[in-house]
């Protein structure tokens, strides 16, 4: 059967997955080497929960995640040697070395960030899609979250609104089996994470995580759910992290033979042979772009070390905004480009909002069926 | 100037806002249908529709964090807490999201939103429903806190609240909600960061917030009756402190005495000292005072409620003490 996936997205995807593979590889010798501290959360095997839903959805979607985060703002097109830089406590990062490893933060692509209190960012992103809602966008947002996060009150709180008020979202969890080194199932009463939607009438769904072309065709058709108004979808990704929770972790929770195991279901090479066996691409081609992304990689690496500390007055800044303060754009800061796609809000005096979240007929009618008049 | 009650100042500030900006909202638990817990929203529903005035689950750390999303993106969220007391579920939202985006990400976002809700003892409800919890909010950057004591301050700072591009804290007063005050016709905003002094004075000055401020008051008239002349500084905002205003007052007068109605320890009052200690030494002619609550939970018992309160002998006492009147 011929595949329903043009060269081009397949090549983009493996790109994608494989810039990641390698800077989080990178990442990790830098850190051994002391040039990046704190925690650093490493997302090498998670690459296909990423780059899947990612290409899946519009660049203006909004995307956030927790803090192992370098994956998706990668995925989305953030510079790679700005986020090496920010792992690195560097000036030129875009956060200016103020956040690091877990708070990865690029709003020109569309990410909203990576944030370090587990579950923290699940009630973010029902807000930013109820603002979708609120000014009648077709806009999506998919918010990646962590199986231990599914045991927070911010998890079922959110979820209950979300599915309450339709507000299109997408929650990715990502089921690496371990919150840090206690394996979910050892805390978890109801360890599929996806089953947990229907106690909030919400449509939930298992995805394999190690497979970059069903992520892709989970989130295609979650969005589009979404997008018609239909209301929020859980997704599970079933996925698997090959290092510790971080580079502190020398995981030894698990067995070398699980390890093992699950190496052989590594997402990378599987769309390769996916593309390779489909006639779609040749082996050339995928080195080529190995070659081109470890020379991306080579050069983000530089870039970052090459870079300065934060001035000191940097401390003074991005507390409190002043009155007239604009916003900072990272890539017009450090590297002086042009950036068109910052997003723009309509004013109040322009917005018409027409939504009716609890029509009031409806109200209504629910009053008089209990007998009462307001 | 019309006479209204605090809780009527608050829901024209919000109506005028409202009208005035499509982005700003109002959610919480209450606000729509029931009109309010407190009636501050009265009306609101009616004028501008579900998607605009949202009742809100009692999920405070869920619609808490779904503001501040919403504030990312661009709206103007108001969130109405219950009371502060419920607001801790909500806190690390509110301190670990709204405070610090800015910062993590290195100036790019702004979370121009507020939380306001009343604060302070409630009246017979024990423990969790009693507390002053301002403190807490005036530790962390990234945060602005108002507190306002009257109708008129509530109004002004309400809509600078509501304008502002940072998170700002309310604290308003379930015992405040009630009371009369006049209010500026028309477009009247009170600037945040700025003290007030409600009364003049000479011999001593007497600093607090909020409902405190109706004890100092009700002191400083006594006073005044024994020849003690005191000025009364409202602070209104208690981040940022307004330093110029406290030092200013502390230079006429040479003596102060703080009012708080929360716990002493670490309290707003313990940061008024330290600047007027380290900025003021030289014109103090006595060690500040404070009236605190005491350091102990509320009871529901009136006598041991009323006890664990400053009130405006309590306050008068203190003034005697730094003006070396004791007993007098």
């Amino acid at each position: 059967m011929a595949s329903p996936y043009s060269k081009e997205l397949l090549l983009t995807m493996y790109r994608k997955m494989y810039l990641i593979r390698r800077f989080e590889e990178r990442a990790g010798q830098q850190y051994t080497l002391g040039k990046i501290a704190g925690f650093c959360h490493l997302y090498i095997g998670q690459e296909a929960v990423a780059v899947g839903p990612n290409e899946a959805i519009r660049p203006d979607d909004y995307m956030l995640s927790a803090y192992r985060d370098h994956g998706q703002p990668l995925a989305r097109g953030s510079d790679a040697g700005m986020v090496m830089a920010e792992l690195f406590g560097r000036g030129t990062g875009y956060s200016k070395g103020k956040g690091g490893s877990m708070h990865i933060f690029d709003i020109e692509h569309h990410f909203y960030g990576g944030y370090g209190i587990v579950g923290g960012q699940i009630p973010l992103a029902a807000g930013m899609a109820f603002a979708s809602r609120y000014r009648n966008e077709d806009r999506v947002t998919v918010c990646y979250f962590g199986d231990a996060a599914a045991n927070q009150g911010a998890f079922h709180e959110t979820f209950n609104m979300a599915s309450k008020w339709k507000l299109p979202v997408i929650y990715i969890c990502e089921n690496n089996r371990y919150g840090m080194g206690t394996a979910i199932s050892r805390t978890s009463a109801v360890p599929e994470i996806y089953k947990r939607a229907a106690a909030y009438g919400m449509r939930g769904e298992p995805v394999d995580g190690m497979d970059c072309l069903k992520m892709y065709e989970a989130v295609k058709d979650a969005a589009a759910y979404c997008r018609a108004g239909k209301g929020p979808v859980l997704l599970e990704a079933n996925t698997y992290r090959f290092r510790g929770h971080s580079m502190a972790d020398p995981a030894n929770y698990r067995t070398k033979q699980e390890v093992e195991e699950e190496r052989k279901n590594d997402p990378i090479p599987k769309l390769r042979d996916y593309a390779l066996k489909q006639k779609l691409a040749e082996d050339a081609q995928f080195d080529a772009i190995e070659e081109e992304v470890k020379a991306q990689v080579d050069a983000a690496v530089k870039f970052a070390d090459e870079s300065p500390e934060p001035s000191l007055d940097e401390l003074w800044r991005d507390t409190i905004v002043a009155e007239g303060e604009e916003d900072v754009r990272p890539r017009e800061r450090v590297l002086g480009m042009k950036v068109t796609n910052w997003p723009k809000y309509p004013s109040g005096q322009e917005l018409k909002v027409t939504w009716d979240l609890e029509p009031r007929e409806q109200a209504e009618q629910a009053d008089k069926k209990a007998g009462l008049s307001r | 100037m019309p006479e209204l009650m605090y809780r009527e100042a608050l829901n024209q500030a919000l109506a005028e806002e409202m009208e005035r900006d499509a982005n700003v909202f109002l959610i919480g638990e209450e606000v729509g249908r029931y009109n309010g817990a407190f009636k501050v929203s009265q009306g609101l529903l009616d004028r501008f529709g579900s998607a605009r005035i949202i009742d809100a689950p009692i999920s405070e750390l869920g619609f808490a964090g779904m503001s501040v999303g919403a504030a990312m993106v661009g709206l103007r969220p108001v969130v109405e807490m219950m009371t502060w007391n419920f607001a801790i579920l909500a806190m690390d939202q509110i301190v670990n999201n709204a405070a610090k985006l800015r910062h993590m990400s290195g100036g790019q976002l702004r979370c121009p939103i507020v939380f306001r809700g009343p604060g302070g003892a409630g009246g017979r409800l024990s423990s969790q429903h009693s507390q002053a919890l301002e403190a807490n909010y005036a530790h962390f950057p990234g945060l602005k806190v108002i507190a306002p004591a009257t109708p008129a301050d509530a109004k002004g700072l309400l809509k600078s609240a509501i304008r502002d591009e940072n998170p700002v804290i309310m604290f308003e007063g379930e015992r405040l909600y009630a009371l009369k005050g006049e209010v500026p016709e028309g477009e009247h905003v009170v600037p945040i960061g700025k003290a007030d002094v409600k009364r003049e004075g000479t011999d001593v000055t007497i600093i607090t917030w909020s409902r405190m401020y109706y004890f100092c008051m009700e002191a400083a008239e006594q006073l005044a009756k024994e020849g003690i002349s005191a000025e009364v500084l409202d602070l209104r905002t208690l981040r940022p402190l307004d330093e110029e205003a406290i030092l200013a007052s502390v230079r006429k007068t040479n003596r102060v005495v703080i009012v708080e109605e929360g716990w002493a320890l670490a309290g707003v009052g313990a940061s008024v000292v330290d600047i007027i200690q380290s900025k003021a030494f030289d014109d103090l002619d006595a060690p500040v005072e404070r009236v605190t609550g005491l350091d102990v939970n509320m009871s529901y018992a009136a006598n041991l409620e009323n006890a664990t309160q400053p009130d405006a002998p309590k306050i008068i006492a203190a003034v005697k003490k730094v003006l070396y009147r004791e007993g007098a």
